[in-house]
């Protein structure tokens, strides 16, 4: 329909009309710092990755083992004061393929973000994290993965110490 | 709809200039335990609805309603947060009881002011983003321009804001949660940097990390659950006009607009008479003393001369501030409205310890936004 419309009424606006001032608008640029203090849960996961392997916390009322640590139960309020250290291995609950960037980009080959129920926590209990080393039409749900580490001297405390997940060869495949 | 409100448990964590041991959400955790075993409830299964106060632009997290209900055993149950100070938060608390979509509601208010790394600037974007913030003022310029046009009003003196700073901070030593309580002589709050002439820096509060939980409770579920309940008489808010053009900048009528509204509820006709003892703004010397006049609780332009006389005294006929206020506990950003709340809860029930007031029955909690806002709220309280 619009295609055989030769002239729209109004004035066209262009983008240049903005850049040259001809429009008057107000541009800013945020400079926002904040700092999270990561306190007794976190704090105690982020040093484990420091070291290289995964912690999660034990509620004794609800028999339910989490990842990441928390202080608190969120089903049943009590202290979450346990803390086990747990397998760097789980299974894939969910995935999905991302073709467009964080700063909105787009891309032909897909980030692979997934959640993984890590091996030793209750069911439904994972961490979100990217998948590598993998085609994206290999990956499914339920598949076995570990966790690909940086180097010790790299880590710095942080959900990035851990590069990605793999799939792990299952035996017999 | 006619059933009173009561306060049933109060919880607070803090209040420290820092605290990096705890995580905000175990800063919060740590006050909501508290108040829960105050109240004598279980957060999973006799809390019908939670309210918290948070300003996304201040957490640093968008939709902060997303990170607060574990913290509190509010998972799977109704949350709401409100971008307002605490008392706003309890005024929805309120109305939730009184509407009758709740019995029994947890109001949360936290600051971790501490982890704002930028605080001025995310203050600034208070202010008109077209016709005031291109000039790049620090916003406690708004102060400056008030507490000048106030004092020019009403004749108050320097040093009638600097008594203010001397008794908060002297309050602040008697109160195990203050941050900043000190042993000042007036010279200490005459005396310092300038920040936006005529406030110095020793007539402004800093800040402080803390966290602060209030149960409220149907008057049915009160009286069952507590044998020591508070009660909400009234609570009111109200915002006047933002321009920094052509604001009243003498004085603050929003204040007095918020307070008649508590007052009718309370069925108050005369504060001076009827409010007992008051835990007023103080977010900077001056305005405690704007507060105290927008309130009616003393005539305009008496203030700081009945300050200086000692009317505001823990002894005097009108304590106000006894908790320290933001000059000696520390400002708590949007949790500072819920501080005065619950010292004001403290005292009625006779919990405060080395600066409990001798028969006090009424007493109000007041708050205000800061710069450059014009916000504020007023709720009273009563045995
Ligand atoms: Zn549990």
């Amino acid at each position: 329909m619009t295609s055989k419309i030769k002239n729209f009424p109004g004035t066209p606006l262009s983008e240049s009309d903005f850049t040259e001032g001809k429009v008057l608008s107000i541009h800013d640029e945020m400079r926002p710092q904040f700092a999270w203090d990561t306190g007794i849960g976190i704090g105690s996961y982020l040093a484990a990755l420091k070291e290289g392997y995964l912690l999660g916390s034990h509620c004794k009322t609800c028999e339910k083992t989490v990842i990441p640590p928390r202080t608190v139960c969120e089903w049943c309020f009590d202290p979450m004061d346990s803390y086990v250290r747990l397998e760097d291995t789980g299974t894939i609950n969910t995935f999905s393929l991302c073709y467009v960037t964080w700063d909105v980009q787009r891309i032909t080959e897909p980030e692979l973000p997934a959640v993984i129920e890590i091996d030793g926590a209750s069911p439904l209990h994972g961490i979100l994290h990217k998948l590598g080393e993998v085609k994206p039409e290999d990956i499914h749900i339920g598949m076995k993965v570990q966790a690909v580490w940086k180097p010790a001297e790299e880590r710095e405390g942080a959900i990035t110490d851990i590069l990605y997940f793999k799939p792990i060869k299952e035996a017999g495949s | 709809m006619s059933e009173r409100v009561a306060v049933i448990g109060v919880g607070w964590s803090g209040y420290r200039p820092v605290s990096p041991e705890l995580s905000y959400k175990e800063l919060m955790y740590e006050a909501a335990v508290k108040a829960y075993a105050d109240a004598g409830v279980d957060p999973r299964t006799e809390v019908d609805s939670f309210v918290s106060v948070a300003e996304d632009f201040i957490e640093g997290t968008s939709i902060f309603d997303e990170y607060v209900p574990d913290q509190l055993g509010a998972a799977l149950k109704p949350v709401h947060t409100i971008p307002g100070d605490g008392l706003h938060g309890l005024a929805t608390g309120v109305m939730l009881v009184k509407t009758g979509q709740a019995h029994v509601v947890a109001v949360e208010a936290h600051s971790k002011a501490s982890n704002v790394l930028s605080l001025p600037e995310i203050t600034a974007y208070a202010q008109d983003p077209v016709l005031n913030r291109p000039l790049k003022l620090n916003s406690e310029f708004i102060a400056g321009l008030e507490m000048h046009r106030y004092m020019h009003e009403t004749g108050t003196s320097l040093e009638q804001c600097a008594a203010v700073a001397v008794k908060n901070k002297r309050n602040a030593l008697n109160n195990p949660l203050a941050a900043y309580g000190a042993n000042w002589i007036l010279d200490d709050a005459l005396n310092g940097p300038q920040l936006a002439w005529p406030l110095i820096k020793s007539q402004a509060s800093d800040h402080a990390d803390g966290a602060i939980v209030v149960v409220l409770a149907s008057e049915t579920r009160a009286k069952v659950l507590s044998d020591r309940p508070v009660w909400v008489l009234g609570a009111g808010w109200c915002n006047g006009a933002p321009s920094l053009e052509s604001r009243e900048w003498g004085t603050v009528p929003y204040i007095t607009k918020a307070a008649d509204m508590a007052y009718r509820q309370a069925g108050i006709d005369n504060p001076k008479e009827a409010i007992k003892f008051a835990e007023v703004d103080d977010t900077y010397a001056y305005k405690e003393l704007m507060h105290l006049e927008a309130l009616g609780l003393c005539g305009r332009g008496e203030a700081g001369s009945l300050t200086e006389e000692g009317m505001t005294k823990t002894d005097g006929k009108l304590p106000v501030n006894a908790s320290g206020g933001s000059l000696g506990m520390g400002h708590l950003l949007d949790a500072s409205g819920m501080s005065r709340a619950l010292e004001v809860v403290l005292q009625l029930r006779g919990n405060a310890g080395d600066r409990q007031l001798a028969e006090v029955d009424i007493g109000l909690a007041q708050s205000w936004r800061g710069v450059p806002t014009t916000s504020g709220a007023v709720v009273i309280l009563a045995n």
